[in-house]
C-alpha cells in the first residue's frame, strides 16, 4: 500500500469529518430544521457559494474523464472544456435576483418548490420529484463507482474496500451536517482542486521540457493534435458548439445547481460568488484539460482515459504531493455525490413526503425522516455500487442532459415569461424527457443528427412545447407582483 | 399592484445583460478557434509555446471574460433587498 499517497489523503478526509461535525452543531441549535438542513439556512456567502456551485458542477468527468480525452483528442478537447466557463457567470446572472426574490415569496426549500408555488399544479411537482429521484440517483451511483475506482487505484485497496471508505465518509457529514455541512466542505474542496490542478499543471509542464518543447512533440507526433478538429480531424465546429448547451448554458436547468442559486444570504455575495465563481471554473478547467494535453508527450501510451490523472500525478510529482493533489478528483467527485444525496433526499423528504403523505408532520419527524432517508439513500447507493446493475448506467447517461431538457424552460420561463403556465411545464418535461431517450438511441444508430451533441434538439423541442401548450391550454397571465404567501 | 416591483426591472435588466455577455463569449470564443485554427498546421504562430488560436480563443477569452464579468458586477449590478418585508427603495 502506497502509505505516501495514502496519508494525505487521510488528513484531507478528516478535515472534512471536522467540518461536518461543525456544521451539525450548528444545525442543533436551529430554529428552522428544514431550510437549515436542505438550504443552509438562505445565509451562504459569495466565497462559498461560487465554491459549492464549482465543486457541484465539477465532478469526476472534469477530473478524470475530461482530461483523458484531452490526452487522446489534443486541444480541441481543451477548447471544448473552455465553453464551461460561461456557466461561471450565466447561471446567477439568469436566476439571479428574480430567482431569489420569488423563493423567498414561496418560501421555497427546493427547486421543486419553487415549481410548485409558480405553476401550481401536483403534476408538476411528482413529475419534476420523479425525475429527479430516478436521474439523480444514478448519476450519483455513478459518481459513487468513480469516487471508489480512484480510491482504489491510488491505495491498492480492493474495490469494495475503497467503496466501503468513500461511502462512510459520504455520509457521515451529509448525514449529520446537511445542505451547510455540504457547502462549507465543498468551499474546501474546490479550494483544493484549485490548488491541486496548478500545482499539477506546472509539474507536467517542467516535467515535459517547457511548453514550446510539448507543442513539438504534439506537432511530430501528430500535427491534428494541435489543431480545434481532434487527433482524426473529426470535432466538427457544431458539434463542439453544442456543448455550450450541454455544459454551458443548460446548466441552468440542473436541479442541484439551481437549487444553490437560492441560497445565498444578499446580492452582495450574489455579485462576489459571480466573480469568483467564473475565474474559479476557467482556471481549473483550463488547467486540467491543458494537463490532458501535455501529458501526451511526457507519458506516452496511457490506455484508459480516467488513469490518465493519478498517472500523471505520481510520475511527475513526490508521492506526498501527488496525494494531496489527487484529493482534488477525489474533492470534485465527493462534493457532486454529497449535493446530489441532499437533492434526492430533499425531494423524498419535502417535495412528495411533506407535500402529500404528511402535510402536518412535527418537526421532530421531519428531524428523523430527514436523516433517515439520507442514510437509507446512501446505503441503497453503496448497495448498487457494489455490483452496479446495467440500469443504472444507462439512466445515468440521460441525467445531465435530460434533466436540462426537462428543467430549462419550466425554470427560466416560469420566472420571465408571464404566460407560461403548468400545461405549458409538463408538456416541456415531457418533450424533454422523452425526445432526448428517443433521439439518444437514434444518435447510437445513425450517428449525431445535425453533427450536434443529443442535448441540443431536445432543449429546441421542449422550449417549443412550453410556449405552444401555455399559449394553447388555459392560457392566463400570471401575476408576479401580488405576494402569494404573506 | 398594476405597477411592475422596483426590483424586477432591475433583476431583468441583470438577466439580459447575463444573455449578452453569453453571446459574446460565444463569439468570441468561436471567432478565434475556428476562423484562426482552420489554416493549415504550418501557417500557426505560438504564444508563449501555445498555438495561436488556442491562446486567443481560451486563455485570453478567459481573462477577457473574467474581467468583463469583474466590470459588469461592479458598475452595472445594484444591490437590492430579497425579501418583501424589506420593499422600499
Amino acid at each position: 500500500m502506497n502509505y505516501a499517497v495514502l496519508v494525505p489523503m487521510i488528513v484531507f478526509l478528516l478535515v472534512i469529518f471536522f467540518i461536518g461535525y461543525w456544521a451539525s452543531r450548528k444545525l442543533t441549535s436551529s430554529s428552522n430544521f428544514i431550510s437549515d438542513y436542505f438550504l443552509g439556512g438562505r445565509e451562504l456567502g459569495g466565497f462559498v457559494l461560487a465554491m459549492t456551485m464549482v465543486a457541484t458542477y465539477g465532478s469526476a468527468s472534469s477530473f478524470l474523464g475530461g482530461p483523458g480525452t484531452a490526452y487522446t483528442m489534443g486541444f480541441g478537447w481543451v477548447l471544448l472544456a473552455m465553453a464551461q466557463v460561461v456557466t461561471g457567470y450565466f447561471v446567477l446572472m439568469i436566476l439571479g435576483k428574480k430567482y431569489a426574490i420569488m423563493a423567498r415569496r414561496y418560501k421555497a426549500i427546493t427547486m421543486i418548490d419553487f415549481l410548485k408555488s409558480r405553476y401550481d399544479s401536483s403534476a408538476v411537482v411528482l413529475l419534476s420529484a420523479f425525475s429527479i429521484i430516478i436521474f439523480l440517483f444514478s448519476a450519483m451511483a455513478a459518481q459513487w463507482i468513480g469516487g471508489a475506482r480512484l480510491v482504489e487505484s491510488l491505495t491498492g485497496l480492493s474495490y469494495n474496500s475503497a467503496l466501503f471508505l468513500f461511502a462512510v465518509s459520504v455520509l457521515v457529514y451529509v448525514t449529520i451536517g446537511g445542505f451547510r455541512a455540504v457547502a462549507l466542505t465543498d468551499a474546501v474542496q474546490g479550494a483544493v482542486m484549485l490548488i491541486g490542478t496548478l500545482i499539477l499543471l506546472v509539474a507536467v509542464i517542467i516535467a515535459g521540457g517547457g511548453i514550446p518543447n510539448i507543442v513539438n512533440d504534439l506537432l511530430n507526433e501528430n500535427p491534428n493534435l494541435v489543431t480545434p478538429y481532434g487527433a482524426n480531424g473529426d470535432l466538427t465546429a457544431a458539434y463542439v458548439s453544442s456543448f455550450w448547451i450541454l455544459v454551458g448554458v443548460g446548466v441552468v436547468g440542473l436541479p442541484q445547481i439551481a437549487v444553490r442559486a437560492m441560497s445565498y444570504k444578499n446580492s452582495r455575495s450574489m455579485h462576489r460568488a459571480l466573480i469568483i465563481g467564473t475565474i474559479v471554473t476557467g482556471f481549473i478547467m483550463l488547467n486540467m484539460h491543458l494537463i490532458g494535453v501535455f501529458a501526451r508527450p511526457v507519458m506516452p501510451g496511457i490506455e484508459i482515459g480516467d488513469k490518465v490523472i493519478p498517472l500523471i500525478a505520481l510520475e511527475t510529482l513526490p508521492p506526498w504531493v501527488a496525494g494531496i493533489v489527487l484529493a482534488a478528483p477525489m474533492a470534485a467527485i465527493m462534493s457532486t455525490v454529497d449535493s446530489l444525496l441532499l437533492l434526492v433526499s430533499s425531494s423524498i423528504v419535502k417535495d412528495v413526503y411533506l407535500n402529500y403523505v404528511k402535510p402536518d408532520a412535527t418537526i421532530k419527524t421531519i428531524k428523523r425522516i430527514s436523516f433517515g432517508v439520507t442514510g437509507m439513500l446512501g446505503i441503497i447507493v453503496f448497495l448498487l455500487a457494489l455490483n452496479p446493475p446495467e440500469l443504472l448506467i444507462f439512466l445515468n447517461l440521460f441525467a445531465f442532459g435530460g434533466l436540462e431538457a426537462a428543467f430549462i424552460w419550466p425554470i427560466v420561463l416560469g420566472l420571465y415569461w408571464k404566460w407560461g403556465n403548468k400545461y405549458g411545464a409538463i408538456a416541456s418535461m415531457a418533450t424533454g424527457i422523452v425526445s432526448y431517450i428517443g433521439l439518444h438511441f437514434y444518435n447510437l444508430e445513425n450517428g449525431n443528427l445535425f453533427g450536434v451533441h443529443t442535448v441540443t434538439l431536445p432543449v429546441l423541442l421542449s422550449l417549443v412545447a412550453f410556449v405552444a401548450f401555455s399559449l394553447l391550454i388555459g392560457r392566463k397571465a400570471y401575476q408576479y407582483n401580488v405576494p402569494t404567501l404573506k | 399592484m398594476e405597477e411592475t416591483d422596483w426590483r424586477f426591472k432591475i433583476a431583468h435588466r441583470e438577466a439580459k445583460i447575463g444573455v449578452s455577455l453569453a453571446l459574446f463569449n460565444f463569439v468570441w470564443w468561436f471567432g478565434f478557434a475556428y476562423g484562426m485554427g482552420s489554416r493549415p498546421v504550418e501557417e500557426y504562430n505560438y504564444v508563449f509555446g501555445l498555438p495561436d488560436w488556442f491562446f486567443y480563443s481560451c486563455v485570453l477569452g478567459f481573462l477577457v471574460i473574467s474581467v468583463l464579468v469583474v466590470v459588469i458586477v461592479h458598475f452595472f449590478f445594484t444591490e437590492v433587498p430579497f425579501d418583501d418585508e424589506e420593499d422600499s427603495p
